[in-house]
């Protein structure tokens, strides 16, 4: 089942203001443009680490911003699975211990399941310092699986690996899209990748969407 | 060495002891918050919190006497409640924490914005508390600079005179501290006495300086 998504919002930046005005009903929409083009803003929009000047955020039946009705929901209750480009992984914890950082008993995953569907099992007895940069990217998206996210915002999470890494990570992903029925927002310089992966895409410049819909539609010919 | 000088150094050990068990919670929290917080005030705050760090320590004796007087703003509470304060030993913990924590403030501060704020941010959106993510995420990954800061306000107790004589004079056996009396033995011609509570100050003051140092060169690497 897909879930709605209402993306309403002005964020002002400093050079400019990101406008996105999208009802969406897709399971993994892309975000597409050049660096500083207000992707990674829109994610933390959407996570509540930056704050919109107006407009509304909802993930199906949770509203997570509205100017008109005055809600803002604070970051620690939006349930969103965020995964930063740098994925910052809590160096003090080892690997069970960041992983299970959000987890609750009531959480709608299980933690056998995501240990499972990421293959993180390998990796429990390592430190993080001696991760390799895809382990990590699959421990923080296990860490904000395990958080029962209503959305997953993963921002760039194959940049700067190589080829052979990246079909991995691929596989992993689309695991995630067929087997979980959480919508994902994903931040990609990739053509390829969001060919592979999305099935939406919004292409952002300079704070403005520029196109949006259908990968295959809106990617062909795109510089 | 006479039990005198024993007596003194356990007597300053503890009431350092104390007095940074008193000031941490208080400078842990306003370190933080100098670090993480935008707020109105918050150049007085700063100002304020350092004031004692270069104030003369008589200075700041003769302020906490004044407040402290039967008829200073808080001497007035403490009488009605019974409780006496100046010239115990309770005027000595006082003194020593007011001294102590501007030193405790500033390391631990350095400490907090050191610590990458992506961590803080990336807990929160896990559904942690900024409460939780301080106890959890913060306050862990700027452990040494808070624990060198604690030690290095330690020290600055041990060796704290101008503002201890100020509100608790140099009592024996009752608030006589290894800087005041090392100033006493002297005056009244006892060097042995003064050497010995001086040798002591030196390898404390050493011990909790040096591991300072230590764990705060860890923080930085």
């Amino acid at each position: 089942m897909r879930t709605s998504i209402v993306l309403d919002i002005v964020v002002q930046l400093d050079a400019f203001n990101l406008e996105v005005h999208e009802h969406l009903d897709c399971e993994v929409v892309a975000l597409f443009g050049p660096t500083g083009s207000g992707k990674t803003t829109m994610l933390e929009t959407i996570a509540g680490l930056q704050h919109a000047l107006q407009g509304e955020i909802r993930v199906g039946s949770h509203l997570l911003f509205s100017s008109r009705a005055g809600v803002d929901v604070p970051v620690w209750q939006r349930r969103v699975g965020y995964v930063p480009q740098d994925v910052a992984l809590f160096p003090h914890m080892d690997v069970r211990r960041n992983i299970t950082y959000g987890h609750s008993p009531s959480s709608v995953l299980s933690f056998d399941r995501v240990v499972d569907l990421l293959d993180i099992e390998p990796l429990f007895p390592r430190p993080i310092a001696v991760l390799s940069g895809g382990e990590r990217q699959r421990v923080a998206i296990a860490r904000a699986l395990l958080s029962s996210p209503n959305i997953l915002l993963l921002d760039e999470p194959l940049t700067g690996f190589d080829n052979a890494f990246r079909q991995e990570a691929l596989r992993y992903l689309g695991r995630l899209r067929n087997e979980l029925d959480i919508p994902m927002f994903y931040v990609s310089h990739d053509k390829n990748e969001i060919l592979e992966i999305a099935d939406w895409v919004i292409v952002i410049e300079q704070g403005q969407v520029e196109r949006t819909g259908e990968p295959c539609s809106v990617l062909s010919g795109h510089a | 060495m006479p039990v005198e000088i024993w007596q003194i150094s356990w007597f300053t050990i503890l009431v350092a002891c104390l007095a940074t068990l008193i000031m941490m919670p208080f400078g842990i929290a306003v370190a933080w918050l100098l670090a993480r917080c935008t707020f109105t005030g918050k150049t007085a705050l700063e100002t304020f919190v350092s004031l004692p760090l270069v104030l003369p320590p008589v200075a700041t004796g003769l302020i906490l006497l004044r407040l402290l007087a039967r008829r200073g703003p808080v001497g007035r509470l403490l009488d009605n409640a019974g409780i006496e304060f100046l010239f115990t030993w309770k005027a000595v913990v006082l003194a020593m924490a007011v001294l102590g924590f501007p030193l405790l403030v500033r390391t631990a501060r350095a400490g907090f914005e050191q610590v990458n704020q992506r961590y803080e941010l990336v807990a929160q959106t896990l559904g942690a508390s900024r409460l939780r993510v301080f106890f959890t995420v913060s306050l862990p990954l700027a452990s040494r600079a808070v624990v060198a800061g604690i030690l290095l306000a330690f020290s600055r107790s041990l060796g704290e005179f101008g503002a201890t004589v100020m509100v608790a004079g140099s009592i024996p056996g009752g608030t006589r501290t290894l800087a005041s009396g090392i100033y006493n033995y002297v005056e009244i011609g006892q060097d042995a006495n003064a050497n010995g509570l001086l040798m002591i100050s030196i390898i404390l003051a050493f011990g909790a300086v040096w591991l300072s140092n230590h764990i705060a060169r860890g923080a930085n690497h």
